[in-house]
């Protein structure tokens, strides 16, 4: 009978056997293959802590599910201040980026390349770009930065575009001489926007403060914790003693 | 014109009888439109910063992931998007609608008419096969040529799972206008590696054999009309030339000796280098629809 099953072929002259080898064959190399690539991609979908996503960007994961890589918001982008990022950069390759450091986000009020991302990718919710959330500020060293020596530098503090509310100067006695103060540049993590002009205008050679991913800088409280609603909860238990 | 097997002509070597025939501007014909086509739309792509400063219009921006045209129309690639979709993320309406845009277009025009007329990969790998006919390098073991489908099916699948688009990571295809576009050059090891692989390894590849961007657009390309059809096969004298220079050549024996004269296949890819490189002049570009009308006989043959 497997003579007969044998002499069995196709149209195309290939016979289950042969089709079978050869599907499992192919099946076997798409399937390494397929871990091979989803290796490289996960490995290098690692952000640079120092890579910034364009304004209104999703949480990394996501964007990294919807940006095609087309660029379009690295062409609207007046300020040449995005980047496609390149293959061994530390950045996913053809995605958008910035650095700070070198170009920062000049915070166009209309946010031409959230308004460009044809994937979704930058979110077109964001229309103010005062709410956008592209990473924190964070005064990283403190033992190095002017105003910490007691100097006015205060130059991150002049050229926050939110002045005054994503950064303040905090004034503090100033141990060191005695009778003087010291003005220490706060970040408020909840309006800075991580433009990155702090960054980019500390006059250090390495910047004391750097704007860093949000999930690096910031902390956050466990669920459980009331401790923030403490005053009103127990003034809640007391209403409610009183009523009873 | 008997269909037997005829005397070669006196000429010899690749295309010398089309050549000879045609004149070598006739012979090498669509091989030059198609690389005009190529270069024109990468400089579309490339001047159009400048046009944008000069007169104030966008031809093209972005890049073959995805692009605006006029500063209006979306286009998009159908595999990226198609890619963002499987990992569960609901892009812009711009996306969707700009591969829909492209994917009628290669409907109607052919879909592989993006490899052979646009792809810029296309000038890496014809440049590999043409250096493997001048060096005479040996026909080596060929793969599978459903391999892309399974490749396509892949790439498909991995955002499934992952999550990630991952293909977009090495997809050649985009990696040429990344470079010079917005200087990411170092992804150019993907295009180096391609050439190699075309050139040492096994001949025609990536085009003919591995890229899912091919499988997609041959799959679209499947309800085209237009089509490379084989007018004069009683003509063909078997100089082989066809088969030499054809991308997909499975493609040709079909048409060549079976009684559908049209090449129907979705792997053909339309480059029109089999008309270009016929002394005989049995292919033509035709149109599926009215294939029954009387082609206009060669005036000479040989």
């Amino acid at each position: 009978m497997s003579t007969v099953n044998q002499s069995k072929v196709t149209a195309k002259g290939v016979n289950r056997r042969q089709f079978l080898a050869t599907t499992a064959k192919a099946s076997c190399a798409m399937g390494l293959l397929g871990m091979g690539l989803t290796a490289v991609a996960k490995q290098s979908s690692k952000l640079d802590p120092l890579a910034i996503r364009p304004p209104g960007a999703l949480s990394e994961n996501d964007f990294l599910s919807a940006c095609v890589r087309c660029g379009l918001c690295v062409d609207a982008c007046p300020y040449d201040t995005l980047k496609l990022a390149r293959w061994f950069e530390g950045v996913p390759t053809g995605t958008p980026y910035f650095t700070a450091r070198s170009i920062p986000c000049e915070m166009c009020e209309d946010i031409p390349c959230v308004k460009a991302c044809p994937s979704g990718s930058l979110d077109h919710a964001l229309t103010d770009i005062e709410d956008a959330k592209m990473g924190v500020a964070v005064l990283i060293d403190e033992k190095n930065c002017l105003n910490f020596k007691g100097l006015r530098c205060d130059v991150c503090y002049r050229v926050c575009p939110l002045i005054d509310d994503a950064i303040t100067l905090e004034m503090q006695h100033n141990e060191r001489s005695g009778h003087h103060a010291m003005f220490l540049p706060t970040v408020n993590s909840d309006s800075c926007t991580g433009c990155g002009k702090c960054e980019h205008a500390c006059v250090l050679e390495q910047a004391a403060i750097k704007v860093l991913p949000t999930h690096i800088a910031v902390g956050k409280t466990a669920a459980h914790d009331t401790y923030i609603n403490t005053e009103e909860t127990t003034l809640e238990m007391l209403n409610k003693g009183l009523a009873l | 014109m008997s269909q037997t097997l005829k005397q070669k002509p006196t000429t010899h070597g690749f295309a010398n009888a089309a050549i000879k025939e045609l004149g070598w501007w006739r012979a090498h014909k669509f091989l030059f439109l198609r690389r005009i086509s190529q270069v024109c739309v990468f400089a579309l792509f490339a001047l159009s910063p400048f046009i944008a400063t000069w007169a104030g219009v966008w031809l093209l921006k972005g890049n073959l992931s995805a692009s605006e045209l006029f500063g209006v129309v979306p286009l998009s690639d159908p595999l990226a998007t198609l890619q963002v979709l499987l990992t569960g993320h609901l892009p812009e309406l711009s996306l969707v609608l700009g591969a829909a845009i492209i994917a009628l277009f290669y409907a109607v025009l052919g879909g592989r008419v993006f490899c052979s007329w646009l792809c810029p990969v296309n000038m890496v790998t014809d440049l590999a096969s043409w250096l493997r006919r001048k060096l005479n390098l040996p026909r080596t073991s060929e793969m599978p040529r459903n391999l892309r489908y399974y490749l396509l099916a892949l790439v498909l699948f991995l955002p499934i799972v992952t999550g990630l688009t991952v293909w977009e990571w090495v997809n050649p295809v985009p990696v040429i206008y990344r470079a010079a576009l917005f200087g990411a050059g170092s992804g150019l090891w993907i295009l180096a590696a391609i050439f190699l692989l075309d050139l040492f390894i096994s001949e025609r590849a990536w085009c003919g054999h591995l890229c899912p961007t091919g499988a997609l657009f041959g799959l679209i390309g499947k309800v085209s009309p237009i089509k490379v059809s084989a007018v004069n096969a009683k003509d063909c004298d078997n100089c082989m030339d066809c088969f030499v220079v054809c991308p997909e050549r499975q493609v040709l024996k079909p048409a060549l000796k079976g009684k559908q004269p049209m090449i129907t296949s979705s792997d053909c890819t339309q480059c029109g280098r089999c008309i270009d490189v016929c002394a005989q002049r049995v292919f033509q570009f035709q149109n599926r629809k009215n294939q029954n009308r009387i082609a206009p006989k060669a005036e000479n043959n040989q």
